[in-house]
């Protein structure tokens, strides 16, 4: 089990990481979510004991680890660029944390047999790095990083770098690889598709801070703060300032609707993804109206910013649906699943969690 | 503009090598015929001036003193240098860019300023006159240099390979020689290349610190010149001789400089 308990990152006068506690329980698959520079390599930097934090503590399995050097303790990780050692072969990249770990050779060649016929890269086992494609180069970290039996596997954003296809094939083995092992995984993305196909648990940094953190599914319906929703919502979620009085809830005079039982009167942050933001009328859905900024066609996905009530608004919504930058255009959002967040950023309903989607 | 794109680099090499070629003929000529005729081809061709530099002690302890005191500068700048560049590329510590640049400011004296409190500070301490006198002073503008060549290459090498050499277990020492330095290799030879070629023309200080013990080629030949009147031969194939060891050294890191030049940034 790994512990953060309060823990600091300080570089001069920026704070990398405020106060953060976390717990990981071994055999989990743990997500971190967040933009660019939210804190994810960091934190990561952090719990694989490579940077000392200014305060806090890291607990593994009952033990204080903080100031432990990285060479004590078990743990792996893989980084977004591919990362080996030019110099060596396939097989010796792959065998070098066995080496260190003073594994006899017969050992050595048998495991890291069984990790190359497991990364599909057995045939270029004597070959460099260098001379292999992207793709391969990553299984090669990979490899290295599971042939030992790590306590802590560490993964920052491994399929950023790979091409669409080949981080598809991999998404779909990943899971497998760790299947029986009772290590903690951490899987830094920065995509919330990626984190909603892993599943396991999740948790949304934003700005160095744990915005939310709970089982995957569960923050992404019911996240905790609008932070959290932001951090979760890709493209991101439209948000627009409500006041519930009686039985109508109105933001401004031209969107107006029913208000959910038992939501108490006052003012409200609401929140809509930009899926349930539609061109086209769905049954209990609100018109919006608003001045088209972008409409991006991709296929059979229409993406459309637009210009709206409480400021920049985006639906994304299956078909085609053309739209004219500039023109005046009504869409239709499906107050039913959105999110109403209280004026300090707490969820007070989630209507992804309860309605019908 | 077929003929004209095979034209214009033969001419270039062809005006490159004239004078290399001038003083290779040279080498095989009597003194007697250069000075007195005008000759593309040596026409009395002779080894005679190639038999006195191998047999005279004066001529052949020349090469072998520079090759000395070159060897040593060499493999000491590199040393130094190696951990002082990773220093500079791997961490952020205050006035580093300054430090950086002040390094870079020790080449840009002449050598002329330093000749004289070299000369005295060795003589002080018993150093004149001995190979590792020319070394060290020649370590005064071959460690900067070196630094900054290594400083390139090892920006070019992802941080995340220290990293993940620690997260596999080496120490900071085992990652170092096992990893980081083959890693590294072409900007070594790079780093080699210059030094070795610097401390190999460098004539001044290497005239001024040495006397007999460890007088370099360059001196002897000087010395040579002004003593026995026109030897001109003899000097042509001294001349001769002492571009053979740079030219040795670029054909074992040509890989490494195409490749440094465009790693690097030299």
């Amino acid at each position: 089990m790994l512990e953060l308990r309060n823990i600091t990152m300080r570089v001069g006068t920026e704070t990398h990481i405020h106060p953060t506690s976390l717990v990981f329980k071994p055999g989990s698959f743990n997500i971190l979510l967040g933009t660019t520079l939210a804190g994810k390599t960091t934190l990561m930097q952090l719990m694989a004991g490579l940077e000392k934090p200014t305060a806090g503590e890291v607990w593994f399995n009952g033990v204080n680890v903080t100031g432990v050097p990285v060479q004590k303790r078990n743990v792996s990780m893989v980084y977004q660029q591919f990362i080996n050692y030019p110099n060596m072969s396939v097989f010796d990249n792959i065998a070098s944390p066995l080496r260190v770990g003073g594994v006899d050779r017969a050992e050595i060649k048998r495991r890291v047999g069984a990790m190359a016929e497991l990364m599909r890269i057995s045939a270029m086992l004597d070959r460099r790095p260098a001379e292999l494609s992207g793709g391969q180069q990553q299984r090669i970290a990979m490899a290295r990083a599971l042939v030992k039996d790590s306590d802590l596997i560490l993964l920052d954003e491994p399929l950023a770098n790979l091409d669409f296809k080949l981080r598809e094939e991999m998404r779909d083995e990943l899971p497998k690889l760790f299947g029986e092992r009772q290590c903690v995984v951490v899987y830094a993305t920065t995509e919330p598709t990626e984190a909603l196909l892993f599943g396991g648990q999740t948790a949304a940094l934003h700005q160095g801070r744990v915005a939310d953190f709970g089982p995957t599914g569960e923050i992404y319906r019911r996240p905790a703060s609008l932070t959290g929703a932001q951090v979760f919502s890709e493209p991101p979620i439209n948000t627009v300032k409500a006041v519930k009085s009686g039985h109508m809830i109105s933001a401004g005079s031209s969107l107006t609707w029913v208000a959910p039982e038992g939501l108490a009167d006052g003012d409200y942050t609401i929140g809509i993804r930009a899926h349930h933001v539609t061109p086209f009328e769905t049954a209990g859905s609100v018109p919006v109206d608003g001045t088209i900024k972008i409409a991006e066609l991709s296929g059979s996905e229409s993406m459309i910013h637009f210009d709206a009530i409480g400021g920049d608004w985006v639906s994304l919504s299956h078909g085609v649906h053309p739209f004219v930058a500039g023109a005046r255009a009504t869409l239709y959002a499906d107050m039913s699943a959105c999110f109403y967040f209280a004026p300090d950023g707490t969820l007070v309903r989630s209507g992804e969690a309860e309605g019908r989607h | 503009m077929r003929r004209v794109s095979w034209l214009v680099p033969t001419v270039y090499i062809l005006f490159l090598m004239l004078p290399i070629y001038w003083l290779v003929t040279m080498s095989f000529k009597t003194t007697n015929e250069i000075l007195g005729s005008f000759t593309l081809f040596p026409q009395s061709f002779t080894l005679e001036n190639y038999r006195v530099i191998f047999t005279d002690p004066t001529w052949y302890m020349g090469y072998v003193n520079s090759l000395i005191y070159v060897t040593i500068n060499t493999v000491l700048s590199v040393c130094v240098a190696l951990p002082a560049a990773y220093a500079f590329s791997r961490y952020r510590f205050l006035g580093d860019k300054h430090l950086f640049f002040w390094l870079l400011t020790n080449r840009m004296a002449p050598a002329a300023v330093f000749a004289l409190p070299f000369f005295q500070l060795y003589s002080a301490v018993g150093i004149f006159d001995t190979h590792l006198a020319v070394a060290l002073a020649h370590t005064l503008f071959n460690i900067p240099l070196a630094v900054w060549i290594l400083e390139g290459f090892m920006s070019g090498v992802p941080k995340q390979l220290d990293e993940t050499a620690y997260i596999d277990g080496y120490s900071f020492p085992s990652f170092f020689v096992k990893i980081f330095i083959p890693t590294i290799a072409a900007g070594i030879g790079v780093a080699a290349f210059f030094c070795f070629m610097f401390s190999w023309v460098e004539l001044l200080l290497a005239k001024t610190l040495t006397a007999v013990a460890a007088k370099p080629i360059a001196a002897t030949m000087t010395k040579t010149a002004s003593s026995s009147g026109y030897e001109l031969g003899l000097l042509a194939a001294a001349g001769t001789l002492t571009i053979i060891p740079g030219a040795i050294v670029i054909y074992f890191v040509r890989n490494y400089i195409a490749k440094g030049f465009a790693l690097g940034r030299v």
